[in-house]
C-alpha cells in the first residue's frame, strides 16, 4: 500500500473509533443505569485519538526513515569494490539502482540490474510491514481505549486535555523555526568557518567564490572576502532608503494631516498595492524598463552606466518599501493627541509647523521604529537584486555602477548543482547568518523603540 | 522703528507660502507612488499584452506514406516513429519552390515551429485515415514570425539589425497574401507547460505546481496557525516569561528575511529528512512556516476583538473554556481569521526567493500529477523566462505576472469582502 492509502484507511479506521466509542458509552450507561460523565462524542474522540495517533506517529516516522535504511541494505550487498567508493559515489550509484528500478529492470550491467531487482523486494517488504504494523497499532489502540470507556470515565476533561497539549505543540511550531533557523545557519557557518577565517570572511574584499578544480588553475581561488558584498548591500539599500522614507514620510503627513477623508480612503489602499505585488514583478520591472531608463539617461547627460546599477535596483526597492515606511508612519502620526495640535494653533503656528516642531517630534520614536523596520526589508530583499543588480563583487560607493548583494550571492551560490557540504554552500549558509543576525538586530531595535515610547502620550 | 505686529504681518506671506509648499510636497509624493504604480502595471500588460495571441501558419501538408518511411506498414507503433519531419519540411518546399541554398532553406524550416512535427504526429494517429492525402493544417509559426505579426520587428531597419531578414520578410508577405498567416486566441499558453521554444512554452506546470504548493502550505498553516493564536490568546497563562519570549519570537519571524527560511528548508527539510528537492511538498512545507507568523498575529486580533461577554456568557452557562473557545469565540472571529489566512497565502503565493534555495528553479517541461513531482511555480516561472533573451519570452513573462497578478487581485478582494461582511455583522 503506498503512504496515500495507508492514510486514507487510517482516517476510516478514526472515523470507525469515534463511532464505536460512542455507541459503546451510550450503551454501557444504559445497561448500568448510571448516568455519563461527558457527552457521548467526547468518547468518541477519546477513541479516535487512541485508534489514529500512536499509528500515525509510526507510519510518519517508518516513512522518514524507510529511504535511509533501505539503501544502507542496498549498499551492504554490494560487492567489496563498489562499497570502496566515497559517499557522493555511492550516492550516485543509488540514484542509479532506484531509477533502473522505475523504470524496466532489462537494462543496466548484472549488479545494478541485481541491486535494482533487491531494491524493490525491500520496498515491497517495507511497505507490506510498514501497513500490517500501522494497522495493527491502530486496532490495539482502539481496542484497549474501548476497554476503559466506563461511564464515570472524564472524557472531556481528557480530550480537553489533549486539545490544549495539540494547541501547545502547534504554538511551539514557531519557536521551532527561529531554533531551526538558528542552529541551521550556525552549524553550517561553523564548518564553514574552519576552512575560511573569520576576519578574511567579514574584511576581505575579494570575492570569488569558484573554486580551483585543479591546483595550478588560473583564477577561481574561492576567495571569500564578503566586504564587497555588505558595502553592495548597504549601498542599495541607502539608496532605497533615500527614496521610500521621504516620500513614505510626507505621504504619511498628507494623508493623516490634509488630505479629505474621501481622498484618503482611496489613497491609502492604492499605496498599500505597492507592498502587495511580489517582488519577482518588481525584479522584472526594474531589469526589464527602469533600468535601460536610467542608463539612457544617463547617456544623455554623457554618464557611463552600466546597465546593472545600483541606482535602478535600489530606486525600485525604494518604491516597494515606501508603504512600510507610510502606513507605520500613518499610524503614529494619528495616534498623537489632538491637544498638542491644538496648542501649536493656539500659539499661531501654521499647520507645517505644528507637523515640522510638534507632531514629528512626538511621532519620531515611531517612525524611526518604521523606517528600521523598512531598512531590515531592504537589506533582507531577494528578487529584485537577483534580477536587476550584477554578479560581480565590486567594492564601491559609486551609485551608478554594478555592485552585488549578500542575497544575490546566496541564491547565485544555491543554485547551481553543487554538492550540500561545499565550502560555496556552506558560504551561502555564513552569509544567510549575516543577514538573519543584522535584521534580527534591527528589528529588535525597532521594537525597543516603540516599546520604550508608545505610550508618552497616553 | 517697526512694531512686533508688523514684523510678524511681514513675515506672514512667506509662512503662507511655506505651507503651500509643505502641502504640495504631500500630494506630489502621494503622486509619485501611483504614478509609479500605474506606469508599473500599464507597461507589464502592454507587453505582456500580446502574449494571449499567438500566430498560426496554414500549410498544404502532403501525407505521403513513402516520406514518412512507413513500408505499408500502419501499425501505432509505425506510426508513431514515422518520419514527420521530412513532411513538413518537403511541404514548405512545395509552398515556396523557389528556395535554395542551404541558409535559405534552414531559415524556412524555421518558419513554423518544431512542433509541427509532433501536431502532424498526433493527428495521423488518431485519423489513420489521411495518409496519402493532401490536408490542410494550422501549425504554429516560430517566434520571430509571432512578434514580427504582432509588430515587434521594425521591417524600415537595416537588415543586418533585424531578425528577419529581407527574404524571410518576402515569404511571410507572400503568405498573408495567401491568407495563410492567422494570430488566435493563444490557449497553449494555458494547457502547456514550459519548453525552450517560446511559441510552445505556458503556464499549466507552474500553475498546477503553484496550486498544489498552496494546497500543502494552507492545509498546514490555517491549522497551525489557528490553534497557535488559539492558545496565545485564549489559554496561555498571562504574564509568563515564556508566553512573552513565544510573543517576541512571532514578531521577529514575521520580519525575518523570506530567503533565511530557503535556508532552513535547504539545511532541514532537504539536508536532514531527506525529502527531494524541487517538489511542492517541500516548497509548501517552508511556505507553510513563512506565512504562520502572518496567520498567527491577524488571526490574534480576529480573537481579541470577539467580545467578552460572549466568552461569559458562555461560562457562566457551565460551558468548560475548551467549549467556550470552539463553539462561540472561534466562530465569531472565523471571517476575520479567514481574512487573515487569504492574506498570508497571498503572500505564500507571490514568494519566489526561499523556493529558489530549495532547488524550484529546475527546468520543468512536465506538468506535475502529485505533490511529490518535480515542479516549479508561477513567480519561479515568471523569473525563469525574464532570464531568456528572447522577445517573445520577454512577452510571456509580462503575460505570467499578468496571470500572478490576476490571482492575487481575486484574493485580496476575497479578504476585503470578507471583513465587510464581517463589519456589518458586528
Amino acid at each position: 500500500m503506498t503512504f496515500g492509502a495507508i492514510l486514507t484507511a487510517l482516517m476510516a479506521l478514526l472515523l470507525l473509533g469515534y463511532y464505536t466509542g460512542r455507541k459503546r458509552s451510550i450503551s454501557l450507561s444504559d445497561k448500568s443505569n448510571q448516568r455519563l460523565h461527558s457527552l457521548p462524542q467526547h468518547y468518541g474522540y477519546l477513541i479516535a485519538f487512541w485508534s489514529g495517533a500512536p499509528a500515525l506517529l509510526i507510519l510518519l516516522f517508518w516513512s522518514v526513515l524507510e529511504s535511509s535504511v533501505i539503501n544502507a541494505a542496498i549498499v551492504a550487498q554490494l560487492p567489496a569494490q563498489l562499497q570502496q567508493l566515497s559517499a557522493d559515489e555511492v550516492e550516485l550509484f543509488i540514484n542509479e539502482i532506484i531509477n533502473l528500478s522505475y523504470s524496466n529492470v532489462a537494462i543496466g550491467d548484472d549488479v545494478k540490474r541485481h541491486a535494482a531487482l533487491y531494491y524493490n523486494e525491500l520496498i515491497e517488504f517495507s511497505n507490506w510491514v510498514k501497513s500490517t504494523v500501522v494497522f495493527i497499532l491502530a486496532f490495539i489502540g482502539m481496542f484497549v481505549a474501548l476497554a476503559f470507556v466506563k461511564p464515570e470515565m472524564k472524557a472531556r476533561n481528557l480530550v480537553e486535555r489533549l486539545i490544549r497539549w495539540a494547541m501547545i505543540g502547534c504554538t511551539s511550531i514557531a519557536v521551532l523555526t527561529t531554533i531551526g533557523i538558528i542552529f541551521s545557519v550556525i552549524f553550517e557557518s561553523i564548518i564553514f568557518f574552519k576552512t575560511v577565517n573569520v576576519f578574511d570572511f567579514l574584511f576581505g574584499t575579494h570575492w570569488s567564490p569558484q573554486e580551483a578544480i585543479r591546483e595550478d588553475q588560473v583564477g577561481g581561488s574561492g576567495s571569500f572576502g564578503a566586504l564587497p558584498l555588505f558595502v553592495g548591500t548597504l549601498l542599495i539599500s541607502f539608496i532605497a532608503l533615500v527614496i521610500a522614507v521621504p516620500l513614505g514620510l510626507m505621504s504619511a503627513i498628507y494623508l493623516s494631516e490634509y488630505s479629505s477623508s474621501r481622498f484618503r480612503l482611496f489613497a491609502k489602499p492604492v499605496l498599500e498595492i505597492l507592498a502587495g505585488i511580489p517582488t519577482v514583478v518588481y525584479g522584472f520591472f526594474a531589469a526589464i524598463t527602469v533600468a535601460p531608463f536610467i542608463r539612457d539617461l544617463g547617456e544623455s547627460l554623457g554618464l557611463s552606466l552600466s546597465s546593472e546599477s545600483a541606482l535602478a535596483a535600489g530606486i525600485v526597492m525604494g518604491v516597494m518599501i515606501i508603504p512600510f515606511v507610510s502606513s507605520l508612519s500613518d499610524d503614529v502620526i494619528s495616534a498623537v493627541p489632538q491637544s498638542m495640535r491644538d496648542g501649536s494653533y493656539a500659539m499661531g503656528a501654521t499647520k507645517s509647523e505644528t507637523i515640522k516642531q510638534v507632531i514629528i517630534p512626538a511621532a519620531l520614536p515611531g517612525i524611526v521604529s518604521g523606517v528600521l523596520l523598512a531598512a531590515s526589508r531592504a537589506i533582507g530583499e531577494t528578487m529584485i537584486v537577483v534580477m536587476a543588480a550584477g554578479l560581480s563583487a565590486n567594492l564601491t560607493f559609486n551609485p551608478l555602477e554594478a555592485v552585488t548583494t549578500v542575497t544575490v550571492q546566496m541564491v547565485a551560490l544555491l543554485t547551481g548543482d553543487q554538492e550540500f557540504d561545499s565550502t560555496k554552500t556552506l558560504a551561502a549558509f555564513a552569509l544567510g547568518l549575516g543577514l538573519f543576525l543584522t535584521t534580527l538586530v534591527l528589528n529588535i531595535i525597532s521594537l525597543y523603540v516603540v516599546r520604550k515610547y508608545r505610550e508618552q502620550y497616553d | 522703528m517697526i512694531s512686533n505686529t508688523k514684523k510678524i504681518k511681514n513675515k506672514l506671506a512667506k509662512r503662507y507660502a511655506k505651507e503651500k509648499r509643505f502641502q504640495i510636497y504631500g500630494l506630489s509624493a502621494i503622486a509619485i507612488s501611483i504614478a509609479f504604480l500605474l506606469s508599473l502595471l500599464i507597461n507589464i500588460s502592454t507587453t505582456g499584452f500580446p502574449a494571449f495571441q499567438q500566430t498560426y501558419i496554414n500549410i498544404d501538408v502532403d501525407i505521403d506514406s513513402k516520406l514518412l518511411n512507413l513500408d505499408g506498414k500502419y501499425s501505432e507503433k509505425a506510426l508513431f516513429s514515422a518520419n514527420y519531419r521530412k513532411v513538413v519540411n518537403q511541404s514548405l518546399k512545395t509552398l515556396f519552390p523557389s528556395v535554395n541554398g542551404r541558409k535559405q532553406k534552414k531559415a524556412l524550416r524555421q518558419l513554423i515551429s518544431k512542433s509541427a512535427r509532433y501536431q502532424l504526429r498526433d493527428f495521423v494517429i488518431n485519423n489513420p485515415d489521411v495518409i496519402d492525402t493532401k490536408q490542410s493544417l494550422w501549425f504554429l509559426a516560430r517566434d520571430d514570425v509571432d512578434v514580427f505579426m504582432k509588430g515587434g520587428i521594425d521591417r524600415s531597419l537595416p537588415e543586418s539589425d533585424r531578425r528577419l531578414k529581407n527574404f524571410q520578410l518576402a515569404w511571410i508577405d507572400k503568405l498573408l497574401a495567401e491568407n495563410r498567416l492567422e494570430k488566435r486566441f493563444n490557449i497553449n499558453f494555458f494547457t502547456q507547460g514550459d519548453s525552450r521554444e517560446p511559441e510552445q512554452a505556458g503556464i499549466k506546470g507552474a500553475m498546477i505546481g503553484s496550486f498544489l504548493t498552496m494546497l500543502v502550505t494552507m492545509f498546514l498553516s490555517f491549522p497551525i496557525g489557528v490553534s497557535a493564536a488559539i492558545y496565545l490568546e485564549e489559554f496561555a497563562p498571562k504574564n509568563n516569561r515564556w508566553v512573552d519570549i513565544i510573543e517576541i519570537n512571532i514578531n521577529n519571524l514575521a520580519a525575518v528575511p523570506s530567503i533565511v527560511f530557503g535556508l532552513l528548508g535547504l539545511a532541514v527539510f532537504i539536508g536532514f529528512f531527506g525529502i527531494p528537492r524541487s517538489i511542492p511538498l517541500i516548497g509548501g512545507l517552508v511556505l507553510t512556516l513563512m506565512t504562520l507568523p502572518t496567520i498567527i498575529i491577524t488571526s490574534r486580533a480576529a480573537l481579541k476583538a470577539v467580545s467578552p461577554s460572549i466568552r461569559e456568557a458562555a461560562l457562566g452557562l457551565g460551558a468548560s473554556r475548551v467549549q467556550t473557545t470552539f463553539h462561540h469565540v472561534v466562530p465569531a472571529a472565523m471571517p476575520g481569521i479567514l481574512t487573515g489566512t487569504i492574506i498570508g497565502m497571498a503572500q505564500a503565493l507571490g514568494e519566489t526567493a526561499p523556493l529558489l534555495m530549495i532547488g524550484m528553479v529546475a527546468f520543468i517541461a512536465d506538468v506535475p500529477q502529485s505533490i511529490a513531482d518535480p515542479s516549479t511555480v508561477l513567480p519561479v516561472q515568471i523569473y525563469l523566462w525574464s532570464d531568456s533573451p528572447e522577445r517573445a519570452f520577454t512577452e510571456r513573462t509580462s503575460a505570467a505576472i499578468m496571470v500572478l497578478l490576476g490571482l492575487l487581485i481575486v484574493m485580496n478582494l476575497l479578504a476585503v469582502i470578507m471583513r465587510r461582511k464581517f463589519e456589518k455583522k458586528r
